[in-house]
């Protein structure tokens, strides 16, 4: 699916975010990329779509090396790489479903956008996706009026629109608070497995990345230093990414949020399909 | 710690400037005073007239009483003329300024060369008055309106084009990141994640500039192009001074109307 192989990035001022990153993605599983800031976890999402340009290294997607593509090509392959930011990034003076919709501008015309007539089946999807991350009736809100949840869970729409191979998500809870940021992760979590769609997932929150993810890659100094499944992390692995710490208290997180959902009612198994797609998540919209 | 390291490490006395700092603020004010010193003398200034001003100012108010009211059905012609002139320039305005702002703001034009020529036409716009305008597209059109929309056009781009662009700078990048992650081509992501977050500029530096050009209209006329100017120069040169009260009084009307809607308009914008 996705082959990352000796990627590096030098910034023109010298610094080096990439050392040399190789990275394998083949089963639709959500990664959390964790690191300490400055690490390069930003630059290699970005590396991914070119949003930031590579130095040197192959990013081959299904064969295709992403790295080495033209302008128009480059084009044409970010539709298959769907991103969610950490500040959402909607364009605020739009409404919702402006926002959502814009997840299609890779396969519409200049005059579809312009004359916002976007195909049918563009527009039964952007309704169906609304529905699934809980902001249906709010399609004609204006982005700047809604929370930071809520902005998110439109970032989300967006990026899922596009039906992408493979969700790049930089940081997505970290200007949530902390109810939230479970309520999103949670939701991202979901739509990628019911979907089958892996996502590579920048997280500052250790906690976090333990409860919602399946496989976690370590970052430090633009190397990985750790990649295995979630529960291989232990206080030497997040030792050697951060540096030294007390970690007793973020590794035992992970019991805590199990307790709080068997509290919650919620089902500790978290299938890959779920199929009911019309089915609403947990907690969605109300009071954020 | 003894007596004198306390007092050594918590002193008693702080100052936010240094003595040099201090220094340096009082160089400036006595250079300022002497910069406009020297402008005054250099300006061979005739003191004598200033002795009688005040009896020329009470004699003037005098030719000017009663203004003369018949007068004003000669006057709603021209100064509708004016408003339109305004209107028309600032239309024009956008149309023109509207591509240039693009071309001169960093991270929309196309290359260095795009840049400097979106800057170039910019500045070389704002540095006329448009009074001087006026007279270089009376030359080209003749006498009349036509002249005098094209001058507060000409004047008005550097204006509109600066902010215009100013404000495409200024833009939240990120959304322009995420329209460009979808894959979207250079003229959408024109279209969705930039021009959005600039048309509250637009819109509010259209009725501005329209509420400037009403006053710059007004004295079009002292050069020939068009509007109630041409009305104010005549009866000036003819000492008609009840006339110019009524001019006087009729332009200040319209101009804080003009003022009033465009403060209203501003203010609505979200």
């Amino acid at each position: 699916m996705l082959e990352v192989t000796d990627l590096v990035k030098v910034y023109p001022t010298g610094t080096r975010a990439l050392n040399g990153v190789s990275l394998t993605v083949d089963e639709p599983k959500v990664i959390a990329i964790i690191g300490p800031s400055g690490a390069g976890k930003s630059t290699l999402i970005r590396c991914i779509n070119r949003l930031v340009e590579p130095t040197s290294g192959k990013i081959l997607l299904d064969g295709v090396d992403i790295a080495s593509l033209g302008r128009r090509e480059l084009r044409k392959f970010r539709r298959r790489l769907g991103m969610i930011f950490q500040e959402y990034n909607l364009v605020e003076r739009l409404t919702v479903m402006e926002n959502v919709l814009s997840g299609r501008l890779g396969y519409v015309s200049f005059w579809q956008a312009y004359r916002r007539r976007y195909p049918p089946d563009d527009i039964r999807m952007a309704f169906q996706l609304l529905d699934r991350v809980g902001l249906s009736g709010y399609e004609n809100t204006r982005a700047d009026a809604l929370s930071g949840g809520q902005r998110q869970r439109v970032g989300i729409a967006r990026a899922l629109m596009q039906q992408p191979d493979l969700l790049l998500v930089d940081e997505p809870t970290a200007s949530l608070d902390p109810k939230t940021s479970r309520q999103i992760m949670r939701l991202l979590v979901e739509l990628a497995h019911e979907r089958g769609t892996p996502a590579l997932v920048n997280i500052h929150d250790v906690g976090l990345a333990q409860s919602f993810t399946d496989r976690v890659v370590g970052l430090a100094d633009g190397r990985i230093v750790f990649d295995g499944p979630v529960d291989r992390v232990t206080a030497q692995v997040l030792t050697d990414i951060y540096g030294e710490e007390d970690w007793s208290t973020t590794i035992r997180e992970v019991e805590d949020e199990e307790e709080e959902r068997e509290e919650a009612g919620v089902s500790r198994s978290k299938p890959p399909a779920r199929e009911k797609k019309d089915e609403v998540t947990l907690g969605v919209a109300e009071g954020e | 710690m003894t007596v004198e390291e306390h007092a050594r490490r918590y002193p008693e006395v702080w100052r936010r400037f240094s003595p040099r700092e201090t220094l340096t603020r009082y160089v400036w004010y006595v250079s300022i005073v002497f910069v406009a010193v020297w402008s005054v003398s250099n300006l061979d200034i005739s003191w004598f007239y200033f002795l009688d001003a005040h009896l020329q100012l009470a004699d003037l108010a005098i030719r000017m009483w009663p203004p003369d009211v018949a007068f004003t059905a000669l006057l709603l012609a021209p100064l509708v003329e004016t408003i339109h002139i305004a209107t028309l320039g600032t239309a024009v305005t956008v149309v023109i300024a509207f591509p240039i702002a693009f071309l001169a703001a960093r991270n929309t034009t196309f290359n260095a060369a795009t840049w400097f020529i979106g800057r170039f036409i910019l500045v070389a716009s704002r540095s006329v008055n448009t009074v001087v305008w006026g007279l270089l597209f009376v030359a080209i059109f003749g006498p009349g309106p036509v002249a005098g929309i094209w001058a507060i056009a000409f004047r008005s781009i550097g204006f509109m084009g600066k902010l215009v662009a100013e404000a495409i700078e200024e833009i939240d990048r990120g959304a322009v990141e995420a329209i460009e992650a979808t894959g979207a081509s250079r003229l959408q992501v024109l279209w969705i994640g930039i021009l959005p977050q600039v048309l509250p500029v637009i819109y509010g530096t259209t009725v501005y500039r329209w509420d400037i050009n009403i006053r710059e209209s007004t004295v079009l006329g002292f050069v020939g192009a068009g509007g109630i100017g041409i009305l104010l120069y005549s009866s000036i040169n003819q000492f008609q001074w009840r006339e110019v009260a009524v001019i006087l009084v009729a332009v200040f009307g319209v101009v804080v109307v003009s003022e009033l809607i465009s403060a209203t308009v501003r203010q609505r914008i979200t």
